[in-house]
Order: structure tokens, then C-alpha cells, then sequence
């Protein structure tokens, strides 16, 4: 029982410790953006525009998939970040994937995109949509998008929710639940 | 009994007027949290800008029209754009709708956003236009600014600026040169020359205002 206590204080303490972490690091703005590409012919992760990110958002497998647009420059996106790959790891069974689609310009995808997903060691799966023709694309994700992110859409065959807002895990959790029974 | 009953119907009503009154008080916020559309009246503000002066839209007299632009220092967006609004506003100041920029964003949250920091910038990059400071956060919530870039064009009329166009200043965030649809500029245009805007709206990926 002692034990049980200890274990978890520690689990409570480094999840504090790691949330400290975590908002001290999203602080850092972003001064000055090159416009410049860097080469990004090496990029670890798939590279989409609209056209063939689409059927991302379309799949008829059974599952239920989460769709997070983040980008490593926006603080709410990586505030919320730890509660989406909670969910990843934890919805399994459920047949739940988390997909993490970067807005990151091209000139961050070696510079910040790389390294933020290497040191956060990110499970979820990671891409990269690039297609600057945003008014186009936009409202094909959903009509009731303004374009602000955090953004995120939960989908299976039955059912679909676009939610332009971040999350608690408790919410994450709570919407991931109208889905999977 | 007779006391009881009163004393229940009492009860209802209270509640009755209670979840009234809450009812309206979230439609209310709620109308607030929209902001403008096309075709609303925008209101005007006095704010401070990078020169230490204060300015408010009524104190262009002879402008036919405006370009609000809620944007920052920090945003990766904003900064690929901050070109381009200097050139909305070389383009446009002459012929009478000058560019307007306005910093939402609260620089607790974001300290490279502090009036400070303004100013640094607007010297740096020789912005020819007013770069105001929303202090206290009151301007862009009133319009309904969501990220920055955010613009709002609006045209001066007998009954006051009338928003003309909400949305993105051009189709392409990455590279001025790929840009197909110059939205601002055909929207400009469009209303000084009288004629139908179209598109009124547009979105873009923006940063949230913080």
C-alpha cells in the first residue's frame, strides 16, 4: 500500500516537473523567420499538399482518428501536445489514431519541427501538410474553421467533429469518448 | 398549504427568471465573441501608436476607407507579410485608405509583443503606416479578430466605416511571387471603383491572439 503511495507521488512529481518543462520551452517566440528554404529534401516526415493530404481525412478502416493541426511555433499547440499522445498511447485498443499535421513553414521543418519531435520523442504519427493556398483548403477540412490553430477534427464512419479550440485531457478525452463506445 | 404552494410557485419563478437572465447573458457574450461581418458598422477606437500619439480612424478626414490589419511581431505569418502591408500601404495611402496595423496581443503572454518592442520593429522595418497598441485587449475582440494577419477593410460612409471585406491579404503566405489571388488589393479596388467585392471573405492559417 506504502508502495502504491510512493509510486504515485513519483508519477505526480515528474508530471508536474515535465509540465514545468514543457510551458518554459513553448516560450520561446519566434523572433525572426527567415524566408529562405532550407533544404528539406531529407525531411523525416511525409510532405502532403491539399490534394493528397485528403484522404487522411476520409479513411473508412474503422478506426476512429483524431487530426491535430499544430505548428511548433504556436504555444497553445504544444501546451496541449502531451494530451494527445496520452491518447495515442492509451486509446489503442481502441482502435484510435492520433495523427499530428504540422503547419510549419518549410524553412522550420529541420530547424524546429525535427528536433521538437526527436526530443519530445513523439509516438504519434507526424505529417506535414504544405499547401499555401489556405482559403482552398481550409474550409474542405471544415466550414466552421476560421484558420486559428490549435485545431482538430475526430472522425469515424459514423460520425465527425470539428473542434477549432485546444484541450485539457480531461476534454480531449471526454470528446474522444462520443465516438468510441 | 396554501403558504406551501405560494412559496412553490415562488421557487419557479425565481428559477424561471434565473435561467432567463443567464440565457441572455450567454447569447449576449456570445454575439460579442462573432465580431463583425460584412456589412456591419466597425467601431472606432484611439489608440497608441509607435510615435506616442494617440489615433483614432475619425482622425483621417479625408480617407474614403481603411485597412485594419491585426498583426504582430512574433507570429511567422505575420512577419512573412510585413512586406506586403507595406506595400498595401504605398499602394493605397494615396489613393485614400491607408493601412492601419493593430498589435492584439497581450505582451504578458508575449513579451517580443510588448509597445517596446513595437516600436523596435516599426524603426527597424520603416513602417510608413500607424502600428497601434490594443491595450487592455478591447479593439480586436470588438471586431472579431482571431490570429494575425486578420484584416479588415473598411469604407467610410455617411453612417459610419462599413466592413467591406474580412479575411487573408493574399492567397499565398509563403511567396509573394506565387500569388494568385491578391484579396486585399481586388477588394481596394473594388470598393473604390464601386463595385461588387468578391471575394468578401477569406481564411488563412493565422497565430492565435494571445
Amino acid at each position: 500500500m506504502n508502495r502504491l503511495i510512493v509510486l504515485v507521488l513519483v508519477i505526480l512529481v515528474g508530471a508536474c516537473a515535465e509540465k514545468k518543462k514543457e510551458s518554459q520551452e513553448a516560450d520561446g517566440e519566434v523572433n525572426e523567420v527567415s524566408t529562405e528554404k532550407t533544404a528539406n529534401a531529407d525531411v523525416k516526415f511525409p510532405v502532403y499538399d491539399f490534394e493528397s493530404f485528403e484522404p487522411l481525412l476520409h479513411k473508412d478502416d474503422g478506426a476512429t482518428y483524431v487530426i491535430n493541426f499544430w505548428a511548433t511555433w504556436c504555444k497553445p499547440c504544444i501546451e496541449e501536445m502531451p494530451h494527445f499522445e496520452r491518447i495515442n498511447a492509451e486509446q489503442k485498443e481502441n482502435n484510435v489514431k492520433v495523427i499530428l499535421v504540422s503547419l510549419d513553414m518549410p524553412n522550420m521543418w529541420k530547424s524546429r519541427l525535427e528536433p521538437y519531435v526527436e526530443n519530445k520523442d513523439i509516438q504519434s504519427e507526424v505529417v506535414i501538410l504544405d499547401d499555401p493556398k489556405q482559403n482552398d483548403w481550409i474550409p474542405k477540412v471544415s466550414e466552421e474553421w476560421g484558420g486559428g490553430i490549435p485545431a482538430t477534427l475526430i472522425y469515424n464512419k459514423e460520425k465527425r467533429t470539428f473542434y477549432e479550440r485546444g484541450f485539457t485531457y480531461e476534454e480531449l478525452n471526454e470528446a474522444l469518448h462520443q465516438f468510441i463506445k | 398549504m396554501k403558504r406551501t404552494r405560494i412559496l412553490g410557485w415562488s421557487a419557479i419563478l425565481v428559477i424561471f427568471v434565473a435561467a432567463f437572465a443567464m440565457g441572455f447573458k450567454v447569447a449576449n457574450e456570445h454575439s460579442l465573441d462573432k465580431g463583425y461581418e460584412v456589412g456591419d458598422m466597425a467601431t472606432d477606437f484611439s489608440l497608441k501608436n509607435v510615435d506616442d500619439t494617440m489615433v483614432s480612424l475619425s482622425d483621417f478626414e479625408e480617407a474614403k476607407g481603411f485597412i485594419v490589419i491585426f498583426t504582430c511581431n512574433t507570429c511567422p505569418y505575420a512577419q512573412a507579410y510585413e512586406d506586403r502591408i507595406m506595400d498595401l500601404d504605398a499602394k493605397y495611402k494615396s489613393q485614400g485608405v491607408p493601412v492601419i496595423a493593430i498589435n492584439p496581443n497581450d505582451p504578458a503572454a508575449k513579451p517580443g509583443d510588448s509597445f517596446a518592442k513595437m516600436k523596435e520593429r516599426a524603426a527597424e522595418k520603416g513602417f510608413t503606416f500607424p502600428y497601434l497598441f490594443d491595450e487592455g485587449q478591447k479593439v480586436y475582440p470588438a471586431y472579431g479578430a482571431t490570429r494575425t494577419p486578420h484584416v479588415f477593410i473598411l469604407e467610410k460612409t455617411a453612417s459610419g466605416n462599413e466592413v467591406k471585406y474580412i479575411g487573408a491579404i493574399d492567397d499565398n503566405y509563403q511567396d509573394a511571387s506565387q500569388v494568385e489571388e491578391k484579396f486585399v488589393e481586388n477588394a481596394v479596388d473594388a470598393m473604390l471603383a464601386g463595385k461588387e467585392i468578391n471575394p468578401k471573405t477569406t481564411k488563412a492559417i493565422g497565430c492565435g491572439i494571445k
